[in-house]
């Protein structure tokens, strides 16, 4: 993970978010809940973006879809194939959002809608952006469905959502997902809500996937066991602010910030002899975190 | 799916038989014997008599319950020998005040219940529906906040007070409209308008506020709801998400409360269409009560009771068709 300087930020990445700040006005004043963000992301390469509950790393993933609440205010610079997408319109980003950038949500199930079958919620992302008839949509949402392992493509993709095991549901978010072939998938917690074996089913589908597309891919995660897997480069952040960055062997062998050591201290072992599972509070307060480390 | 069908309406039979036992036991039994009310001041214990056994109120209970039901299936009659009144199934007995058959009585007020309750269904749909709607869209503004007030005030105005106060200023002060009544659609379809749309919107009012507020708490519950954000991660149109993502999931609750309503309305407006002296079934349970004509009670009461029994039962076969998590196992 390189930090480039200011204003010399290559073209060529597929991502380059630069100073990126997020706001939102309360009664009590403005709370940042990202600020200073700074990180560029190649094709191929999976950035994960590491910490806890109200660390800041869904909202980025929300501003950089442009899915953030209206009152949220969004500073810095976020470049997509090196065009600007901050401050662009809701329509423009529209045309973004499922074509060139896609998101995988954390929960499955309410992340999908009850009510419709799971083919209309492939076909209709893949209508949203190309012009094609249902007939040729339901064949590329099979072959979605085919690409993710759904066994019975044919059969399954009349069924609903409640039909599917939570595994599967994920592979269906996935396929909603790949179906544009995006240059640019964001993996909000993707794996938390399912078991462990399935967990590792969905994250190794996830690599393969992302090795055939040559997509990029942010993973967002408060589990760094899971980050350790699928990620090249990590940034942790904490309360908003990312605290330390770098690729991920260096975080997990030589943690230079006290917080991602926290981090990583609290990861149970299993020869450990503990009483009580260890805790990262100190950090939670902003005032106590230390300046941010390049480990690079 | 037919053995479904078949167990809910074998439910629908055992809920209608407690229904009519209960409503037996509480009009005939615990009220004032019919025989002396039907005798009048000039009478004699032998009158009496003669009437409790042609009314066939002399019977022990049970058997008069069940002469009772077996009139509503296969008829009977009243008295013995020449002076047997007939009465054909489905018999639910003579009034008491008039003589006449209740299900005649029943039948012929139905066409004004159902016109009063369809027209005003119409209207809190219409007027409910989209008032929740743009409240629920526009939530937090002027839109939101007047329709809401609106909401508060049909829901907390009696209907008979809105009927009182429109009637006085619509009809008796600035006489744009006439008095309500129950013409003839095919005579005269501007009269008819004119005479329903009052009562019409008297009961809509109420419905329509309920209606409002729910399909506001449902459409902003829906659009928290995290498919919604799927919808528009994947770059779908507003509209397309609102009105697929969003309206479905909202609106298929409200079909079921619905439905009920409805059935409801069916066994008469009560209020609404005594205050406006429409004779519908409302009127006329109001004044059966008020005459203790107990087998008018009883039948309209049984009616009611059949309307919304059998709207419980198309409810949920209508739910199971419109949400695909309650698919019917058969």
């Amino acid at each position: 993970m390189r930090h480039d300087q200011k204003g010399s930020i290559p073209a060529n990445h597929l991502l380059a978010v630069t100073g990126l700040g997020v706001r939102f006005p309360t009664p009590k004043g403005p709370v940042d809940v990202v600020k200073d963000l700074s990180f560029t992301l190649d094709r191929g390469q999976t950035l994960g973006i590491v910490g806890e509950s109200g660390s800041g790393k869904s909202m980025t993933s929300l501003a950089i879809m442009g899915l953030l609440p209206k009152d949220a205010k969004v500073t810095g610079s976020i470049l997509l194939n090196g065009s600007q997408t901050v401050d662009r319109s809701d329509a423009e980003l529209r045309k973004l959002r499922g074509d060139s950038m896609a998101m995988v949500f954390q929960d499955p199930l309410s992340s999908l809608n009850p009510y419709y079958t799971v083919g209309l919620q492939i076909t209709e992302a893949y209508r949203a952006h190309r012009n094609v008839s249902r007939r040729a949509a339901r064949a590329v949402a099979l072959e979605a469905m085919a690409q993710v392992q759904i066994k019975d493509p044919q059969l399954r993709i009349d069924q609903y959502p409640h039909q599917f095991s939570g595994g599967m549901r994920q592979r269906i978010m996935i396929a909603i997902a790949l179906c544009c072939e995006p240059d640019l998938i964001i993996a909000d917690e993707p794996t938390t809500a399912l078991d462990v074996t399935v967990q590792a089913q969905i994250l190794a589908l996830m690599a393969d996937l992302q090795k055939e597309t040559g997509a990029g891919m942010i993973f967002i995660t408060h589990d760094l066991a899971v980050v350790s897997q699928v990620a090249q480069n990590v940034i942790v952040m904490n309360t908003g602010r990312p605290v330390e960055s770098g690729t991920t062997e260096q975080i997990f062998s030589a943690p230079a910030h006290p917080y991602t050591r926290a981090l990583l201290n609290a990861i149970p072992r299993l020869d450990d002899d503990l009483e009580e599972l260890k805790m990262v509070q100190e950090f939670t307060r902003p005032k106590v975190t230390p300046a941010a480390v390049t480990t690079s | 799916m037919v053995s479904y069908f078949l167990r809910r309406l074998f439910s629908v039979a055992v809920i209608l038989f407690f229904v009519s036992f209960l409503t037996f036991v509480i009009f005939f039994q615990l009220s004032p014997d019919p025989a002396v009310m039907i005798c009048g001041k000039t009478c004699t214990p032998e009158r009496i008599e003669q009437i409790r056994e042609q009314l066939g109120v002399n019977q022990p209970f049970l058997t008069q319950f069940f002469t009772f039901l077996g009139g509503i299936f296969a008829g009977r009659s009243y008295g013995a020998g020449e002076a047997a009144i007939h009465c054909a199934a489905p018999c639910l007995g003579f009034s008491f005040q008039t003589s006449q058959s209740v299900m005649d009585m029943i039948v012929s007020r139905l066409p004004v219940s159902i016109t009063i309750a369809a027209g005003a269904a119409v209207l809190w749909l219409l007027i409910g529906v989209s008032a929740g709607l743009i409240s629920a869209i526009k939530s937090g503004t002027w839109w939101d906040k007047g329709a809401m007030m609106f909401a508060l005030g049909g829901i907390s105005l009696p209907n008979y007070f809105i009927a009182l106060v429109l009637q006085y200023v619509l009809v008796v002060q600035l006489q744009i409209l006439p008095f309500p009544s129950t013409p003839d659609f095919a005579e005269d379809p501007l009269f008819w308008f004119q005479s329903y749309i009052m009562p019409w919107s008297v009961l809509a009012f109420g419905y329509a506020s309920m209606y409002a507020r729910l399909t506001r708490a449902n459409v902003l519950d829906t659009l928290g709801e995290n498919f919604m954000r799927t919808a528009r991660a994947k770059g779908l149109p507003p509209l397309l998400v609102l009105r697929r993502h969003a309206l479905r999931p909202s609106l298929t609750p409200i079909v079921t409360l619905f439905g009920m309503d409805f059935a409801g309305l069916l066994g008469g407006a009560l209020i609404t269409e005594t205050v406006f002296g429409l004779n519908g079934v409302g009127k006329l349970a109001a004044d059966s009560i008020g005459k203790n004509d107990q087998p008018v009670i009883m039948g309209v009461t049984l009616m009611a009771a059949l309307f919304v029994v059998v709207a419980n039962v198309v409810v949920d076969l209508l739910y199971a068709f419109l949400d695909p998590r309650v698919r019917i196992k058969a």
